[in-house]
């Protein structure tokens, strides 16, 4: 006989409470950490790896094929891998898509991120799904339970962790064409491109400020209107962008929230945030529009949640728009009478249903009138 | 808003006979959206003239009209019932086409009936080919440029503008009948004639063809708030340039971006509620270029089509069921999603699992017929096989098939000459996935047979996985050798266990035993909606080789029956419908019911049918390891046809009871040397015969019997390759072509009765007493298949004492094999003399026909006979027929332009149809005697 059977290399997948799953490494050789969580789209999972809300969080995808696609570069919703490390069934070197540009294996190698394939995903999401989310660790390098054990233990808890200033850019930019109708000042928490670019596409030209500027400088811009971005992280832990929310309140000026940046709003009417069971995660999710009466399906990624019972004591104050049909969650308020306004979900999108889309159209026709109003 | 009470009661519409291109998915939707209505309290009415389906069954609809789908039968249903409103959108073209003539004469406003789930107008736009093109461009998407042609010369100009290769798609038709792909102007004018001739409005498109561009199907829910989800995304693996019926598809989407993917999502969604304001299913196809992902709109069907059976199970989002409460007036988010029960039905099912849905072919049934697949469907029925990866599922699907394959190649079935396969790649025909895997392995380059097939390379590149896997493999000679991660490895593929042993050159005993000291065995996960995000309970498994087993086996008593694999002729619905019964019998009588199926299309894999479903091949490895786990009390084996009965052996040898008549007793009823000597120890008259390994052998026996002979391979379903010879020298050349293509098997050869009239019994036997369900008379003589002709319920030219002597010798039949359960017994009739030409110890095809007929619950009472739960004397049996039942054979030969569509000895029909008269009079019968008659002058 000649030489015997090469096993792919190995990698190892230990969770928090001790279970233990066998896989082989893709990415590069390695180990990382963070906490678990699962996505159920059936595509769009570059965008994914690279929306900074995942940061620091070991992904899931149900979806049994990864790769077959490719990677190409105008499919990002950030600069770089965001994800702590990647979990999968079967992933896929050989990708089929003229217009990619490279495989997802090249793409995790320039990227480092290291992952595991040919896991049982669907018991790992049985798993969370019963037990709820804890952290994990991926390694292909060490394989030793009780080291792995150690870095499991130096993992921090997402529960009061702060993360949002580690992924937002480090010095503000400015996007759009400055003639555009509308100055919208943005609180980057870790924003994916596409909200900026749905907002540019509307004739808004946007400055980009780091998560913790202090309001007074976003004020002095002078915006016709402001956005709180999406993010990682718990949002209670951000005392400074509810401080900066409060500030911008009080122009009364048009505000609209996306993911982080509607429970940040949340805080900021002191109606606290609440870490979820094991989050929502996907592009399949239902929302009914409670002032319209209409459906629609959207795109989620959240692990903390806006609570409803404060929210219901508060409705002379604050509306609930929108609501999920799988489990009556918080999924949009509105300041009464005021142009400010917040979705748990992404109407933006990339990846997901289009949907929701005319969120976006909503902030405009505010800015609209607020500035008709003004003059 | 919520459910419309003004609605109280509903008529569905059924689609009629099963042909090409409209099958038993249609009696799934019928039957789900009729429990579905009736789950709100709604009486519904049902007409369909198909007795094979459960639809039309006491246990599905409150009033079953087992009538033709004419105006006439609607107005009498309007006239005895009180209809509220009338619910088209479940029974195919057909029904729709029916609703439509109705509301052009004016029959629902007459009767004050509302049609619900259907806006008319928007069917006529989709189906108005210039229209629709007209309509998808005013809302900036694409269709290919086109011309619509009402003449020959039109038809020309059209051609000459456009340019070749070009599609023609008549007007008004079914399944892209008398459509088809001209790729050179030669082939332009016979295609165009066609064309025209097959459209009923004399109307064709001539299109553009995109050949190879990728195509994807949609299936979109609407309700009355205009809220759209999508319930499924299929991928065709054979890209555009195959009806979609005949292509091998897969779901989820294989190959799409989520950026592709949404402009296709928002166009789909578009254009569902462009096209009027209906609640209900929708499918739109769509074609996307490689080159640069630009998206072309193809059709759009806005009901429930054939492909809604396919989604229902492929994410287990029942679809017809909820069609049917948003057309009653509830909205999606009002309703739950029936497989968490927890969640909403308003959302987008997520797979967690490839399923690749592989058509089901019989051409061998119809020789002459072109077997090259284009736009016109011509699969008679199909299988679904999940997996964990793309390539579980591929060979699972081909080992549903039941084509004597053991999955995807290494099975001694391939191709090993390079230049044949090429040669064959370059026309698409039904073997097209096998054979790109034999030239993938004979070294072809994976570019070449893109290039010749304009599959999709990621699909390729798949396969040739296998390819590698399969070198690797020959490093070891025998099982023991091989390392544990490599079999799983190979399990995780889909290989068999079969093909592993093919490969070595081993028996695949030796890598059952091997891989069972490694522990090796299936897992079973749950197909739930939503990737296991939320907790479900629905029943519905799947095997695979990871690693946890979410299958846990109750610790009630359990009967698993087994379903007959994908349709073709001669199995087909009616065995959906034995199957059903049975489960709801085995519930009855306190067991757990389990159901092992791979058919789609299928009721009785419907996930609320039995307590339990297995969808799985019907393929003995596979049920071998649900046998293990589930340790039933027994399988039945007596509702699934052949298919099912074929497993009797295996089920026996491993020890496990086969409910009703023994392993033993079939056997003797299957094996024509054990069935003739116990026809001459009971002193039963039966033809002459003998069978023959060789053609010396053949002519032997013809010597023996005397000419014209019945020459048939032993062991085939629906007459397949059957002839009747009259002389040595066609006797020799059949016999020879029967070698050629099965060089295996055997040849039964049996004295052909001249002239002699046909009938059957089917009965019931509880080892106490002999009921017979029913007698049916042949009106085409002997020489004609059974299930090609047209047969009378009861008899009506048998004397008194034909029929006695039938009866006296189908009950000696029963008692001396120890039937429990069903029988059908065959009959010649000829000089006064009886003769028994075969038994099947089993439901048969007629068995529903008998039971609708006569309107008593015959598949019910038979299975609690076979599980001894009850006795015959149990049942107070009361027949309810006046006059008489006659089964019409339905054919599909439009799709066959080239065939022989003369009758004889092999059966060809596709579906059947029941029409009642009162007495013989009736011209419709007289009219079919006299044209039967004829057979006998040729």
């Amino acid at each position: 006989m000649s030489e015997a059977y090469q096993s792919p290399a190995p990698a190892v997948l230990l969770l928090q409470d001790g279970k233990v799953f066998h896989g082989e490494a893709i990415g590069v050789k390695g180990t990382a950490s963070g906490e678990l969580c699962f996505n159920t789209g059936m595509t769009g999972y570059q965008e994914i790896f690279t929306d900074p809300s995942y940061y620091g969080q070991l992904l899931i995808a149900t979806n049994v094929h990864i790769g077959n696609y490719g990677t190409k570069a105008t499919e990002t919703e950030s600069s770089s891998v965001k994800i702590a490390g990647f979990i999968c069934k079967n992933f896929t070197t050989d990708f089929s898509r003229l217009q990619a540009e490279s495989s997802i294996q090249d793409y995790f190698v320039r990227e480092k991120l290291v992952g595991i394939q040919q896991v049982d995903t669907r018991e790992l999401v049985r798993h969370i799904r019963n037990k709820g989310a804890m952290n994990a660790v991926i390694s292909s390098e060490i394989f030793d339970l009780g080291r792995l054990q150690e870095i499991l233990g130096k993992t921090p808890n997402m529960d009061g962790l702060e993360l949002a200033s580690r992924v937002s850019t480090k010095e503000e930019y400015f996007l759009g064409d400055s003639s555009a109708s509308y100055k919208i000042a943005v609180l980057d928490f870790g924003t994916k491109r596409n909200i900026l670019l749905n907002l540019v596409n509307r004739d808004c030209y946007l400055r980009i400020f780091p998560a913790e500027t202090p309001a007074e400088k976003i004020l002095a811009w002078g915006a016709d209107g402001y956005f709180l971005s999406n993010g990682p992280g718990d949002p209670a832990a951000m005392d400074y962008a509810i401080e900066s929310t409060r500030a911008i309140l009080k122009t009364g000026k048009p505000l609209f929230g996306i993911c982080l940046g509607h429970q940040i709003l949340a805080l900021a009417l002191n109606v606290p945030t609440f870490k979820m069971h094991h989050g929502h995660r996907g592009i399949n999710h239902p929302v009914k529009n409670l002032v319209s009466g209409k459906c629609e399906i959207t795109s989620q990624n959240h692990g903390f949640c806006v609570d409803p019972e404060t929210l219901l004591q508060k409705t002379d104050l604050i509306e609930i728009t929108h609501v999920n049909l799988n489990d009556d969650t918080v999924e949009g308020i509105r300041l009464k009478g005021r142009p400010a306004f917040s979705v748990q979900y992404h109407p933006e999108a990339s990846p997901g249903p289009h949907d929701a889309h005319y969120l976006f159209d909503q902030f405009i026709d505010e800015l609209a009138d607020y500035k008709m109003n003004k003059s | 808003m919520p459910r419309d009470h003004t609605i109280k009661s509903v008529l569905i519409i059924g689609s009629g006979p099963i042909v090409i291109g409209q099958a038993c998915e249609f009696d799934y939707s019928g039957s789900q959206a009729s429990r579905s209505l009736r789950e709100e309290g709604i009486e519904v009415s049902l007409i369909n003239s198909n007795p094979a389906t459960i639809m039309t069954d006491p246990v599905t609809a409150d009033h079953v009209y087992l009538w033709p789908l004419t105006v006439e039968s609607l107005v009498k249903i309007l006239e005895e019932q009180k209809i509220d409103a009338v619910l088209p959108t479940m029974g195919g073209q057909t029904a729709l086409n029916l609703a439509v003539e109705a509301e052009k004469q004016g029959i629902w406003a007459k009767y004050g009936v509302r049609m619900i789930g259907v806006d008319i107008d928007a069917i006529e736009l989709a189906e108005n080919r210039e229209k629709f093109r007209n309509h998808v461009k005013q809302l900036g998407m694409s269709v290919p440029p086109s011309y619509i042609a009402n003449s020959f010369l039109e038809g020309k100009n059209a051609a000459q503008k456009i340019g070749f290769p070009l599609v023609i798609r008549p007007s008004f038709t079914l399944g892209g009948t008398g459509g088809g792909f001209v790729m050179k102007e030669e082939e332009f004018d016979e295609a165009l004639r066609r064309g025209l001739d097959a459209s009923p409005s004399h109307e064709v498109l001539v299109e553009k063809a995109v050949l190879g561009w990728k195509e994807f199907e949609l299936e979109l829910l609407r309700d009355l708030n205009d809220s759209v989800a999508i319930i499924c995304t299929v991928e065709n693996m054979d890209p555009m340039g195959i009806h979609t019926g005949d292509s091998i598809t897969v779901a989820p989407a294989m190959t799409l971006s989520d950026t592709a993917f949404q402009k296709m999502r928002t166009d789909a969604i578009t254009l569902m509620r462009s096209m009027g304001n209906f609640a209900g299913g929708c499918n739109v196809q769509f074609a996307l270029n490689p080159e640069n992902e630009e998206l072309i709109v193809v059709e759009i069907n806005p009901r429930v089509s054939r492909s809604s059976a396919l989604a229902s199970k492929a994410t287990g989002y029942p679809i017809a069921k909820i069609a049917a409460k948003l057309a009653i007036g509830y909205n999606l988010d009002e309703l739950k999603n029936q497989i968490t029960k927890t969640t909403s039905a308003y959302f987008e099912p997520t797979l967690d699992y490839v399923i690749v849905k592989m058509p089901r072919w019989d051409f061998e049934k119809f020789p002459g017929a072109d077997h090259k697949l284009g736009l016109q469907m011509k699969s008679v029925g199909e299988v679904m096989a999940i997996g964990r990866s793309f390539l579980e599922a591929l060979q699972k699907a081909c080992q549903s098939q039941e084509n004597r394959r053991m999955g995807l190649g290494a099975d001694k079935k391939e191709w090993i000459q390079t230049q044949d396969i090429l040669k064959r790649l370059e026309t698409a025909f039904d073997d097209r996935v096998y054979r790109v895997k034999d030239a993938l392995r004979l070294g072809v380059p994976e570019k070449t047979i893109h290039k010749l097939t304009l599959i999709d390379p990621w699909f390729i590149k798949q396969i040739k996985s296998l390819v590698r896997i399969e070198d690797e493999l020959m490093r070891y000679n025998v099982a023991e050798d091989i390392p544990a991660p490599f079999l799983r490895e190979m399990k995780e593929l889909g290989y068999s266990d079969g093909q592993i042993a093919w490969l070595l050159r081993i028996h695949e005993r030796e890598v059952y035993r091997h891989r069972m000291k490694l522990g090796i065995r299936r897992t079973y996960k749950m197909v739930d909606t939503c990737a296991a995000e939320f907790e479900a309970r629905t029943p519905y498994f799947y095997s695979t080789f990871d690693r946890e087993n979410e299958s846990v086996p109750s610790d009630k008593k359990k009967i698993i029956v087994l379903g007959s694999g994908p349709n073709r002729i001669g199995q087909g619905i009616e065995f959906d419908y034995c199957c059903v019964h049975g489960l709801i019998a085995i519930k009855e009588a306190g067991y757990e019911s389990i159901m092992v199926n791979c058919n789609p299309e299928t009721v009785s894999t419907d996930f609320d049918i039995a307590d339990k479903l297995y969808f799985e091949p019907v393929y003995w490895e596979h049920l071998k390891e649900i046998l293990d786990l589930e340790k039933p009390e027994g399988v039945i084996v007596q509702l699934g046809g052949q298919t099912a009965l074929k497993l009797a052996e295996d089920i026996h040898r491993e020890g496990i009871r086969i409910i009703g008549t023994s392993f033993n007793s079939m056997d003797i009823a299957e094996d024509r040397g054990r069935f003739s000597d116990l026809l001459k120890e009971l002193e039963i008259p039966y033809p002459e015969y003998g069978t023959a390994r060789d053609a010396d052998e053949a002519l032997a026996v013809a010597k023996r019997t005397g000419y014209p002979v019945l020459v048939r391979p032993s062991y085939v379903l629906g007459g397949q390759k059957m002839r009747i010879v009259i002389n040595d020298d066609e006797l020799e050349h059949h016999v020879l072509t029967i070698f050629k293509h099965m060089p295996e098997n055997k040849v039964l050869i049996d004295q052909f009765l001249e002239r002699a009239k046909e009938a059957e019994i089917d009965a019931i036997f509880d080892g106490e007493d002999f009921h017979i369900m029913g007698v049916m008379e042949h009106v085409e003589p002997a020489g004609i298949h059974s299930g090609d002709s047209h047969a009378l319920l009861p008899p009506y030219s048998l004397t008194e004492e034909e029929i006695r002597t039938m009866a006296f010798y189908a009950e000696k039949i029963a008692r001396s094999l120890e039937i429990c359960g069903l029988i059908n017994i065959q009959f010649a009739i000829k000089d006064h003399q009886v003769y028994v030409i075969e038994a099947n110890p089993r439901a048969s095809r007629t068995t529903p026909f008998i039971a609708k007929a006569y309107q008593v619950p015959y598949l019910n009472i038979a299975t609690h006979v076979m599980m001894g739960t009850k006795k015959l004397r149990d049942f107070n049996i009361l027949k309810n027929l006046q006059g008489y039942a006659i089964k019409v054979p339905v054919f599909s030969f439009e799709k066959f332009p080239h065939v022989d569509k003369q009758l004889g000895p092999e059966m060809k029909s596709t579906g059947e149809a029941i029409y009642y008269i009162k007495d013989l009079k009736d011209p419709y019968f007289r009219k079919l005697v006299s044209e039967a008659s004829m057979y006998l002058t040729r």
